[in-house]
């Protein structure tokens, strides 16, 4: 058994990842049945007043969904954007999770380690830009 | 009386296989590729996305491509795509507390948890045209220092602690002004929607309208912040709530000053901005502006300030609305004026007989 946690975090990895290196890392597909076939669509994106107020609508973004079935599971995705292969492999992705989490342990690894030196990469810029502030001593005080 | 209102269609035909030609302009210059829109013209991409209220920059680089620049068109453009998809729902209210900042300055606070981090930004920069950038110039680098693993609260949070400033409001669902006629007095959260994908040229009107006198707020930046939020959605069939992107927002905060009313006790009050991507213009005027029309729960004076006026800012702010009806008076009005003219013959007629008798 696979516990909602781990299964949310690869199902939000796969939804950020690029369309584009996701097919790098995965060409080719099992046979899979639509249940849902790749349907593009909006999220009505919400923020909060003052950040942590009430809730109100900010404007949507794109989403594309798609339910596929693989063996006995069913792998739903939900990403970013309006590419409907990316929606099908990553619920094909969430699908084989399921049935088993080593199947695809590595592609997911690689996902991982690509998203965290992305975002290393930010933090390590914008860490440069930090302000350290030094007062001067005036000449009185000296 | 409907005359002459065939015949266009040749015409129109024509001007637009020129509006083509015009938009590639010189075939001698290579084409502009929606992917250089993306990231080139990042700020503009950003616009788009925000007064389009639809967050997706390929698709906003797309309709600024066809919009041959008009910022204004290629927010139509995107709000007409939007209404042909699909709602899956809403997401959960953002966290922009756990925001990966790219950006982050106090105009209040000089040391504050997480620091003072300036980001990509114009700030500081001489204004002064670079003319090396009409070469083809080298790949720029931009300097790394070690990350600091380290909480960046909301600087709200910290005046907060001490009862200093008024809390945040608490509330239940939102109404949506896409879904639901607008209907005035308008709540915050509806304030806030609203003037969020408004045009940012009026909102930085009005928001300096209030600095000059006009609903004086005397607004400080507490916190303006940019980066990464990551976006997550209910979804029923799963029974729990799942990523489903990251999107890189603006978010602003303003302290006011406020001596307290009937009431409310002395604190400070707070004007609120969040909007898409790198845009801190926009979120800076939305939270003056959403600090303007807060002076009635406030209780404050009306002083008559055009900024204070809700009806007034939300029935014009938006600018696809604005652009419809000022433009639409270019079109045939050939009968309404053919009216006119009769009348004011008829008129001048009268006028004639009465001096004659």
């Amino acid at each position: 058994m696979t516990s909602v946690n781990e299964r949310r975090a690869v199902m939000g990895l796969l939804s950020r990842a690029r369309p584009d290196r996701l097919a790098e890392l995965l060409p080719a597909l099992p046979e899979a049945t639509e249940l849902r076939a790749p349907q593009v669509g909006t999220v009505m994106v919400q923020g909060r007043i003052g950040g942590t107020g009430a809730a109100f609508n900010m404007g949507e973004m794109t989403v594309t969904r798609c339910v596929l079935q693989v063996g006995s599971f069913a792998g739903h995705a939900h990403v970013q954007g309006r590419d409907k292969a990316h929606a099908r492999r990553a619920a094909v992705v969430d699908a084989l999770w399921q049935a088993d989490p080593g199947s695809v342990a590595g592609l997911l690894a690689t996902l991982q380690a690509e998203e965290a030196a992305r975002r290393q990469a930010r933090a390590a810029k914008a860490a440069a830009t930090r302000v350290e502030f030094f007062t001067l001593v005036r000449g009185e005080d000296a | 009386m409907y005359v002459a209102v065939k015949g266009g269609e040749r015409a129109i035909d024509a001007a637009h296989a020129w509006l083509a030609c015009e938009r590639r302009g010189d075939p001698g210059v290579s084409e502009l590729s929606v992917a250089q829109i993306r990231e080139q013209l990042t700020l503009a991409v950003n616009r788009v996305m925000t007064e389009g209220a639809l967050y997706d920059p390929d698709l906003a680089a797309l309709a600024i491509k066809q919009a041959r620049g008009d910022l204004i068109e290629a927010i139509f453009l995107l709000r007409a795509y939007r209404t042909t998809l699909p709602r899956f729902g809403s997401s959960v209210p953002l966290d922009t507390e756990a925001m990966e900042v790219t950006r982050r300055v106090s105009a209040t606070f000089k040391d504050l948890p997480g620091g003072q981090v300036l980001g990509p930004t114009f700030d500081y920069t001489h204004r002064l045209l670079d003319f090396t950038l009409m070469a083809e110039g080298e790949l720029p680098t931009a300097p790394t220092a070690p990350i600091r693993d380290e909480k960046v609260p909301h600087v709200m949070a910290l005046l907060d602690r001490d009862g200093l400033i008024e809390a945040a409001p608490q509330g239940g669902q939102p109404i949506d002004m896409t879904r639901t006629p607008m209907e005035y007095p308008a709540d915050r959260a509806l304030r806030l929607q609203a003037i969020g994908r408004g045009d940012e040229g009026f909102l930085l009107g009005l928001a300096y309208s209030t600095q000059r006198g006009y609903g004086r707020t005397h607004a400080f930046v507490g916190e303006l912040r940019i980066g990464a939020v990551t976006v997550e959605m209910e979804v029923p069939e799963l029974g729990f709530a799942i990523e489903i992107g990251e999107i890189e927002v603006s978010e602003c905060e303003t302290v006011n000053q406020f001596k307290g009313s009937k009431t409310e006790p002395p604190q400070f009050t707070r004007g609120y901005g969040l909007v898409f991507g790198q845009n801190e213009r926009k979120a800076l005027s939305v939270s003056l502006v959403d600090r303007a029309l807060r002076w009635e729960e406030l209780g404050e004076d009306f002083a008559g300030a055009p900024a204070q006026d809700e009806e007034f800012v939300l029935s014009h702010c938006d600018n696809v609305q604005a652009t419809g009806f000022l433009e639409h008076i270019k079109l045939p009005h050939y009968v309404d004026f053919q009216a006119e003219l009769e009348l004011i013959r008829r008129l001048r007629r009268n006028a004639h007989q009465e001096a004659a008798e």
